[in-house]
């Protein structure tokens, strides 16, 4: 066992999946957010058709293993494409933001609709009655009271999108997980290399944890601590 | 009555689903007039009032406010509850809100004043109704009379026409009732036009111009408050009377 040994080989290699895995975990929150969001709105929506489209594909997200959808993605997708236009390729990068956001999207939709559904309907009431309109009632009044009660909830889901990034070596995208494979393949360091990234993992995800806990009380209007 | 009627409904029929709660309702109130909603629970006042700002849909019948027919999908219901306030027994002010924001809240979102003008407003309304100390505070940290007196300078901060009390002290304690009723009265004393749902009956006989009595659905009897509480005309009246007074 030589941790150091192993720390000096494969830190350049590490911090270079450290950096893609960093990267493309913020880049799929930030648009699973959007997703997220634009699927919860459509599920509580008068329209049935767009209750539709949102019920769907929160369904069929959850219902199948990411890994099955990186395939699709990245393997599937193009040679379908590729019947019209030959040239067309996907990157292991957008194919693995593309699962990823459309994963975190699915999760936290239900995590919005039901912060959503937990704000107390006097809210709206008070609101439309003093003449406000609908759309304007939900973005000033009740997501952000339903955004409090699901920080928690969406913290969580943040968590598990980071660490699904190492579901994505199966498409050959170089991050964190996929680094320590090659790697070890070629040292049989599999010991220290994983324990190592393993740290790496748990030091991001603690800084995650911390600045939600920072966001928390910053927020906190009916908790006094 | 010569003044331009500020409510008038005509055979207004509601369901909840296969439910009849409002069974062919006729009211007016004019301007200025303060007309109090009493009756058992589940008599149908609460939703009466709901009707007049289309927090409830009504399934029949002509309700119009301020001019508007409301009942009419065509009128922008946003334009027409901007000059109805609504008092709730909740009281739903804003959790997430300081008391000021609260009040600020819809003539700024609205663009009927800027933020200056709104908090000036503001705190002219929370001095009015003795809370001007609090404006910092947020709901949770307020006593239920102090929500309430809150929530009526909510309402006002958009100089309504017309002022909708839906059981404004029935979540009260007893001794914060009186703190809130003196706003009523004094708001009333100003001349607003208010259409109040309430168990108070002493409110009702000494502020009301007039007083509807409704059980299951329908306006049974109304009058003075002299002439609705000194000397009822219906059994159903006389027995509601004797249960409450």
């Amino acid at each position: 066992m030589d941790f150091a040994l192993v720390l000096k080989q494969a830190w350049p290699m590490l911090m270079q999946g450290l950096k893609l895995t960093v990267e493309i975990s913020l880049i799929s929150i930030a648009i699973g957010m959007v997703i997220g969001l634009v699927s919860c709105l459509m599920g509580l929506s008068k329209l049935k058709i767009l209750n539709a489209i949102s019920a769907v594909y929160v369904w069929i997200i959850r219902g199948t293993p990411m890994i099955v959808q990186a395939f699709i993605v990245y393997y599937g997708i193009p040679i379908v494409v590729q019947q019209f236009n030959p040239a067309f390729v996907i990157s292991e990068f957008l194919a693995g933001v593309i699962t990823l956001s459309l994963n975190a999207g699915a999760y936290l939709s239900e995590i919005f609709r039901s912060g959503i559904q937990a704000v107390d309907n006097g809210q709206v009431e008070a609101s439309r009655s003093l003449g406000i309109p609908s759309g304007k009632t939900m973005f000033k009044v009740v997501l952000p009271q339903a955004f409090k009660i699901t920080i928690p909830s969406i913290v969580n889901q943040f968590i598990i999108t980071i660490k699904d990034t190492s579901i994505l070596s199966v498409i050959s995208l170089a991050e964190l997980c996929n680094q320590a494979k090659q790697y070890s393949a070629s040292t049989y360091r599999f010991f220290e290399v994983y324990i190592i990234i393993g740290v790496l993992y748990l030091i991001i995800i603690s800084l995650l944890m911390i600045l939600s806990k920072y966001v928390e009380k910053k927020v906190s209007y009916d908790r006094t601590k | 009555m010569t003044e331009p009627s500020k409510v008038k409904v005509t055979n207004l029929h509601k369901y909840f689903g296969k439910l009849e709660v409002l069974k062919g309702i006729d009211m007016t109130v004019s301007e200025g007039e303060v007309v109090c909603l009493i009756g058992p629970s589940g008599s149908g006042k609460s939703t009466l009032l709901r009707c007049l700002n289309k927090l409830e849909e009504s399934t029949k019948g002509d309700i119009i406010v301020d001019g508007y027919l409301i009942s009419d999908k065509k009128t922008d219901i946003n334009k027409v509850r901007e000059n109805i306030g609504m008092v709730f027994q909740q009281f739903n002010l804003f959790a997430h809100m300081s008391v000021l924001k609260n009040i600020m809240f819809a003539p700024v979102e609205l663009k009927i004043m800027n933020k200056a003008q709104a908090k000036e407003k503001a705190m002219a309304l929370l001095e009015r109704v003795g809370l001007a100390d609090k404006a910092d505070a947020y709901p949770h940290q307020l006593s239920g009379g102090q929500k309430q007196r809150v929530a009526i300078a909510r309402a006002l901060a958009m100089n309504p026409d017309i002022m909708l009390f839906d059981e404004p002290t029935s979540a009260l304690d007893p001794e914060m009732v009186g703190e809130v009723l003196q706003v009523m009265k004094e708001l009333a004393a100003e001349g607003m036009t208010m259409v109040v749902v309430t168990h108070e009956m002493g409110f009702a006989r000494e502020v009301a111009d007039r007083v509807l009595f409704m059980d299951e659905g329908v306006i049974c009897e109304q009058g003075t408050p002299e002439e609705v509480f000194g000397n009822p005309q219906q059994e159903r009246t006389k027995d509601f009377l004797r249960k409450v007074l």
